[in-house]
């Protein structure tokens, strides 16, 4: 008994863990999608690949090795940029290979060799590693960040066409300095620097934290949010370590498209699995035009509000006021309250006259009462997606669970048999709010999603990223 | 004290009679036309209302009683016309045809007009949608001061309870079909106390008003 209990800790402890599976990586490239499996390649050969982007398996090395590979999908093909070291550092080079496919089992799966697009010469102000690649979304323009904590971060354009450098005699530009693992992005008319300050490589002792600046130009200056420039080793946090996971670095854009946006990072430790440096993904938030590093959801009991409405959702029934009805008239006048508190109002306390079978969602003002509080639970072994397993939304203290029906309605069923459309998938969007989507709909190949549609009832519809009717707000009751 | 001549009799009731179908309310009107379009949000502003009949109670078992109670025959299949009346615990209520001026119509307004109740009462209203096709995936969408039922071709389609105000687009159905032709929209409103009204419109697959219908208050078949 003693043993099956500890089981069951540690099977509902290992749902708290960055992602599922084998994670073990270091400096992970930019997660890239290839015929339905997603991927990523680290250092000295590691791989990892994964089916929905939640567990993750050791995948094929590359056939060139090396430091910090970072990897984009270009036409019909994958570049992998991936830098070595030449000697002592800083001497090193930056060298691209390229594959029609990532997939070891396709008849596409043949790497080519593409040369040498940056080097250091262990003398310049450079260390000609962690490249970063970027697709300019404005012009098409391909560029390269590299660069560790010997000089300067740099940047050199590459050919789209070949991904090849453009020219290799053009000066590199120098963007940052006191870093490493850089990457940029584009959003909303600015270019994002971001890079890993701190100490890699030393465990449950690294101080990697991974920071940003912003620019008009590709080329920068690349300024934090107090106006200091990255190259003078400016930065503004994006993440730093928290919880039991230590070092954040590395970071890779992972846009899922309808504005939903993760990224990927490696922590140097951590700490629940023996202080690994283990892959994670992240949601990808923005606030005042500064990206903000998000959460997964854990799991809890929440009222689950619409941002468009403010009401919560709720199982249909007769609501029971916490506390009991108002007493009239009440000793000390009708504002004073009873002088202690109102315990908690429960499932089991009020659940008797709920009808046994399926009763529908709808919403209503939040009151504390037991039909709007919904426990989410992951579900183990059903898979998940970036970041996140599905979980199964439940009134608290029952086994009343959230489904979706046929007509691309909701019902609540009476018990979780676990069936698809009980699986919920539950992503942060960029405000912070949260999409909630499940796993699938009964006849339906659309991706739908929960949708508050009037004040007071709840559907699913396809998710229009433009609408506050299918973002939520997870509370505590 | 000393009877009427017969004729007195019956002029007064033609007197009341008068007065009860030519009642002067702030925001509804009497029907001038043989049917309505729906206005420019979709709202349906032609109805039939019945006098309010006493009830009580504003939760969901007490609405879901109160609505499911047999309060006159054909309660939930009949189309009345103005000026109909039925017979509820012995006493005589009317029914009347209303435009309303408004998006929404004044319960308040028709009951406080008509020297009736409004608090602790229940209103039928029941309409007639005329869709030149059949539209599916659409919704009937309400708000009512307070608690309302609605049904569409006689299935119940929203419930909302407790004492609330009317906000639009307060209740949705699930999506449904209007058939080609007449479709009837019957309502029970309920009110604890104070105002009292209630709009109603339907929604398209894209959550937008729903229009291209017209509304009157007796089956039209083209």
């Amino acid at each position: 008994m003693k043993y099956g209990l500890f089981a069951i800790l540690l099977l509902c402890s290992s749902i708290a863990f960055a992602l599922d599976g084998h994670l073990v990586i270091h400096d992970p490239s930019t997660v890239v999608s290839c015929d339905g499996k997603l991927y990523t390649y680290g250092t000295g050969g590691s791989s990892l690949v994964s089916d929905d982007g939640w567990t993750w398996r050791s995948g094929t090395a590359l056939p060139r090795r090396g430091l910090a590979p970072d990897v984009i999908h270009l036409g019909d093909r994958y570049y992998v940029y991936v830098a070595a070291n030449i000697g002592a550092q800083p001497k090193a080079a930056v060298n691209m290979i390229w594959s029609k496919t990532l997939d070891p089992s396709s008849p596409d799966y043949k790497w080519e060799e593409g040369g040498v697009v940056a080097s250091s010469d262990g003398i310049e102000d450079s260390n000609a590693i962690d490249p970063g690649v970027f697709l300019d979304p404005t012009d098409g323009r391909l560029w390269l960040t590299y660069g560790s904590y010997f000089g300067y971060i740099r940047l050199v354009e590459l050919d789209p066409k070949t991904g090849k450098r453009v020219n290799d005699n053009d000066k590199p530009h120098d963007l940052a300095i006191n870093c490493e693992a850089s990457d940029m992005m584009y959003h909303d008319g600015w270019y994002y620097l971001l890079a890993t300050h701190g100490s890699c490589c030393r465990g449950a002792d690294s101080g990697y934290n991974i920071r940003v600046g912003r620019s008009r130009k590709v080329t920068g200056p690349f300024l934090d949010a107090d106006g200091i420039d990255m190259i003078q080793g400016g930065g503004k946090l994006l993440i730093g370590s928290g919880g039991r996971l230590i070092g954040p670095g590395h970071f890779g854009l992972l846009d899922l498209g309808d504005g939903v946006q993760k990224f990927s990072l490696h922590w140097e430790a951590d700490l629940d699995r023996g202080g690994a440096s283990v892959l994670d993904i992240r949601p990808l938030l923005w606030k005042d035009g500064w990206p903000v590093a998000g959460e997964n959801l854990k799991e809890g009991t929440y009222a689950i509000e619409s941002v468009r409405t403010g009401t919560v959702l709720e199982l249909a029934v007769e609501g029971m006021p916490v506390g009991g009805p108002r007493q009239r008239p009440r000793p000390g006048g009708m504002f004073a309250g009873t002088g202690v508190a109102i315990p908690p109002q429960d499932a089991a306390q009020v659940s008797a006259k709920w009808p046994p079978g399926n009763i529908e969602p709808r919403m209503a003002n939040y009151l504390c009462q037991a039909q709007q509080k919904w426990t989410v639970t992951a579900v183990p072994n059903v898979g998940g997606y970036p970041g996140s397993p599905y979980f199964k939304i439940a009134i608290a203290g029952t086994d009343r669970a959230l489904a979706a029906t046929t007509d691309a309605e909701l019902v609540v069923l009476p018990a979780f048999t676990g069936a698809p459309e009980q699986l919920w998938r539950i992503d942060q969007l960029a405000d912070g709010s949260w999409r909630i989507s499940p796993k699938s709909v009964p006849n339906s190949s659309k991706p739908l999603a929960l949708s508050a549609v009037g004040s007071s009832f709840a559907t699913l519809s396809e998710f229009d990223p433009k609408s506050d009717k299918q973002r939520w707000l997870f509370k505590t009751p | 004290m000393r009877s009427l001549p017969k004729y007195a009799a019956l002029l007064i009731l033609a007197a009341a009679s008068r007065a009860a179908t030519q009642v002067s309310w702030p925001t509804l009107t009497k029907p001038a036309s043989a049917q309505s379009a729906p206005d420019a949000d979709g709202f349906i502003q032609r109805w039939l209302l019945l006098e309010p009949i006493p009830v009580k109670g504003l939760g969901d078992a007490a609405v879901q009683a109160a609505v499911h109670k047999e309060y006159f025959p054909g309660q939930f299949t009949v189309i009345p016309h103005d000026a109909d009346k039925v017979t509820v615990d012995n006493a005589p209520l009317t029914w009347y045809a209303v435009d309303t001026k408004l998006y929404n119509v004044n319960l308040y307004h028709f009951a406080h007009a008509l020297r009736k109740p409004t608090s602790d009462v229940l209103f039928w209203a029941v309409t007639i949608v005329n869709c030149p096709r059949e539209m599916s995936g659409v919704r009937l969408a309400i708000g009512s001061n307070s608690a309302s039922v609605w049904w569409v071709n006689g299935q119940e389609v929203i419930g909302i309870y407790g004492d609330r105000q009317t906000v639009i687009d307060d209740g949705v159905s699930k999506r449904l079909t209007l058939r080609k032709g007449p479709n009837v929209v019957r309502a029970a409103v309920i009110n604890g106390g104070g105002a009292t009204d209630f709009c109603a419109r339907f929604l398209d697959a894209a959550d937008k008003p729903l229009k291209g219908f017209t509304v009157s208050l007796s089956e039209i078949h083209e």
